[in-house]
Parts: C-alpha cells; structure tokens; sequence
C-alpha cells in the first residue's frame, strides 16, 4: 500500500520561488500585480492554515453535526460570493442559497445512502465542499446569463406578458438557455479529464502516495457527483430567480 | 371601457403621468402628443403592463388590481411598437397566446385574413418577414384571443407609408367589423383623426386641451 506524504514548512515555502517568478514577470512586463501576488500569497496561507485546524478539529471530533455546521458556512460564504458575481439578478440570495443548500444536501445524502461514502467527516467534508464550490459557480454563471438575456429580449418578455403569459411562461425559453450555461462547464470538464488537465482530487490522490486505479475511481465518483450537484444547483437558482425580475403581477421590473 | 382617475405614473425615477382623469370608451380613441408626454406609459397601465404611483386605472368599472392580470391582458391586448416575434412560424405565433389559456381560437387563417394576411403566410419562419408584415402578424396574434380592447402603441411607427396605408385600413375594418374597442397611440394626428373618433391628447404627463 502506498505511504502518506509528508511536507515540512520548508517545503511548502521552498514553493515560493514558483511566486517569486510570478512576482519577476509582473515586475518585468509592468503589470503592477506584485502586491495582489502578496496578498494572494498571504491569505492562501492563513486561509488554509485555520481550515486545516478547523477540519482536523472536527475530523478528530467524528461529530456529523459539525459538518453539517461546517457545510452550513460553506453555503453561506458560497451564496454571498455567487450574490455578488450576479449583481445583475435581483432578490438573489434567496434562489443561490437554496439551489447551493439542495445541492449539497442531496449529494452528500445520495453518497452516503449508495454507500459510496461512509458518513464520516473524512469524506464528507471534502466532498461536501467539492459540491459546494462548484454549484456556487454554476448558479452564478447560469444567473448572469438570465440576466443578460432578460435584458436583451426585454422587448420579446413584454410582448409576451402582453398576450396574457405569466413571468415563468415569458422566461421559459431563457431560463433553459440560462441553466445550459451552468451546466455547461462542469460537463466539458468531464469530457476532457484526464485528456486536457488531471483533476485535482486525482493530483491529490496521487500526490498522497496513493495507486493510480484508486485515484481515478475516486476522481470518477466525484466528477459524477458534481455533475448532479451542478446540474440541481443551477436549475434551483434559475427556477427561482427568474422572480426577481417581475412583479407579484406579472410586470417586467424597470 | 376604461377608466382613469387621479392616476400618477412613474418610470423608474422620472414622472411620467400626473394626475390623470380620463374615460376612454369602447369605440376608437388615439392618444397622441409629444414624445416622452405619457402616451406608452398611459397604455401599458391599461393591461396593468404597469401599475399606477397613484390613482385607479378601471376596465369595465372594476379596478384593474382587484381583475386577475392574467385574464385582463387577454382582454385588452396590447400589440407593441416595434414587432415581437416569437421564435417559428407565423402560425405558431398567431397560436401562441390562446395556447397559454383555455379560451377556444378562432382558425390562424381567420386570424391571419383579418390582419391582412393570406393563409399562405401561416407556415413561413416569423423572423423572416418583413417589419411591416411581423406588425401584421403582431395583429393576427392579438386578434387570436378575440380581446374586447386592442391597444397599439405606434403600431405604423416602423412602417413605410404604403405599408402604413395598408395597417391603417386593416385597423379600421377591425373596429367595423368586430366592433373591438381601439386605443392607439400615436404622434401623428393626421392618422389619429383618419383611425380614431376621439383623441386624447397629453403633454409633460398631463391632459391638454
């Protein structure tokens, strides 16, 4: 069987000379990035550091409900970043945090109750957070695009809310467009893994010590994971926030 | 057929009406004035496209909040300024808003005929047409819900003046001969004196004259 890897904190900050370059490029080419490369660098640092505790902390407590805690703030931090990529959706949050809480909710659930996972924080939490980051982008990016086509057929809407259909009938067309574009990235992801790019919980994986064959059926679980989580995350968001555009009575909002 | 009263309206933050107080019966009216006077604004109020700041805004005596929208809006359609097409044929179109309820629809051909349209049309792609011919099939696609009131906002704004002749007349045979109530808009009082029997003038969101 394979051995753990082991890193000390001098080779993690060996890792620096890899920053330094970025550093040398920024200053060399005037892109005036060095400091955002520091701050980048500092709070990766801090950032991953007091999570490790965290999640140590509950990995030795065994207790499911701080993960379930833990995946709580997830969605919360998850919907506050994806509010603010799709300032454009009003009355938001409400639709991204569902869409983020039922995704995370019935994909871990649906692991454990295959019994792909056993109902430890081990496997939970990294999955749970796998999920979460990635339906926090999908609601976002399928928000924006409604968005963008609310604004471009606002004339078509209208006309259509004219004839006597209600908001959803009006958005039909869009919101699928809309939820396409959610969808979309973690599927091409899919399609060209281990092609194009090698997954990260794969590099991880093997990295860690671990036998190829468990890695990449570890990296298949959990790419078929997130196309479900993707997928319940976007239609939740659009399904949902297609409202915040109109009124109780059907009216396109100004 | 409709009534307003004491209504104000606004437009994002802009004033658009002002205390409004005007009836519009069910035979042919226009509203005419300046551009940005109210007039669009003052329509879209009529099917509740838009609420009133302040004020009622009644259909048939009854105010417009206490109907459902849903039912109103098929009643008094609005036919937009410029040409809205849905995605597909003109047939599918001119189905479109008698497919959202459980109203009965006269045939497309029917619907087509009294927009001045041959059936021929029914089949063909609605984008492919021309601005003057999608207005028609905006018509056709009102007139599928057999509404009591048809609003049109500049319906001729778009066209060129044959075209606009033709839209004019077929106006006119509507009002004839299925008694439908008109509201247009429009700028040009020549058209609202050969289309209406009665105009409604508004300038800066008030009634003039």
């Amino acid at each position: 069987m394979s051995q753990s890897i082991d890193i000390s904190l001098a080779e993690v900050a060996a890792a620096l000379a890899l920053v330094a370059i970025a550093a040398a490029v920024s200053l060399w080419r005037r892109v005036e990035l060095e400091s955002d490369l520091g701050v980048a660098v500092l709070r990766s640092f801090l950032q991953l550091t007091a999570v490790g505790y965290v999640i140590q902390a509950i990995f030795d407590s065994e207790s499911l409900w701080l993960v379930a805690g833990l995946l709580t703030v997830m969605v919360g931090v998850g919907t506050w970043t994806a509010r603010s990529r799709a300032r454009k959706v009003p009355r938001a949050t409400l639709p991204i945090a569902v869409g983020l809480g039922v995704a995370a909710a019935a994909t871990v659930g649906l692991v454990v109750a295959l019994g792909i996972f056993d109902p430890k924080a081990r496997y939970l939490v990294p999955v749970g957070g796998m999920v979460i980051g990635n339906a926090m982008t999908a609601a976002a990016v399928a928000l924006n695009r409604l968005a963008d086509e609310v604004e471009s057929q606002a004339r078509m809407i209208e006309a259509t809310l004219a004839l006597g259909a209600t908001a959803a009938q009006a958005t039909s067309g869009l919101a699928t467009r809309s939820l396409r574009s959610g969808m979309i990235p973690v599927i091409d992801q899919t399609k060209t893994t281990g092609i194009v790019a090698f997954p990260g919980a794969m590099v991880g994986m093997l990295l860690a010590g671990a036998e190829p064959v468990d890695a990449v059926r570890l990296q298949l679980v959990l790419l078929w994971v997130l196309m479900g989580s993707v997928a319940l995350s976007a239609v939740i968001a659009t399904s949902l926030g297609y409202r915040g555009f109109f009124t109780e009575a059907h009216q396109l909002r100004d | 057929m409709f009534e307003l009263d004491g209504v104000t309206a606004k437009r994002g933050d802009r004033g658009v009406l002002r205390d409004v107080c005007v009836e519009i019966d069910g035979g042919a009216t226009a509203i005419v004035g300046p551009s940005g006077a109210g007039k669009s604004t003052l329509l879209r109020l009529l099917n509740r496209l838009a609420d009133p700041t302040a004020g009622v805004v009644r259909f048939r005596g009854r105010d417009v909040r206490q109907l459902d929208v849903l039912t109103l809006r098929r009643d008094a359609v609005l036919v937009p300024q410029v040409p809205a097409p849905l995605p597909g044929s003109v047939a599918a179109n001119v189905e479109y808003g008698p497919s959202l309820c459980d109203r009965s629809a006269p045939p497309v051909e029917r619907c087509l005929e009294l927009a001045g349209l041959d059936a021929d049309y029914a089949p063909r792609d609605a984008a492919r047409l021309s601005v003057g011919e999608q207005q028609r099939v905006m018509l056709a696609r009102a007139l599928a819900l057999e509404p009591a009131a048809l609003l049109l906002d500049e319906p001729t704004a778009a066209l060129d003046e044959a075209t606009r002749t033709g839209v004019e007349l077929t106006l006119v045979e509507l009002h004839a001969t299925l008694g439908v109530a008109i509201v247009i808009v429009t700028h040009d009082r020549s058209q609202a004196a050969r289309l209406t029997t009665r105009t409604i003038e508004l300038r800066d969101g008030r009634l003039s004259g």
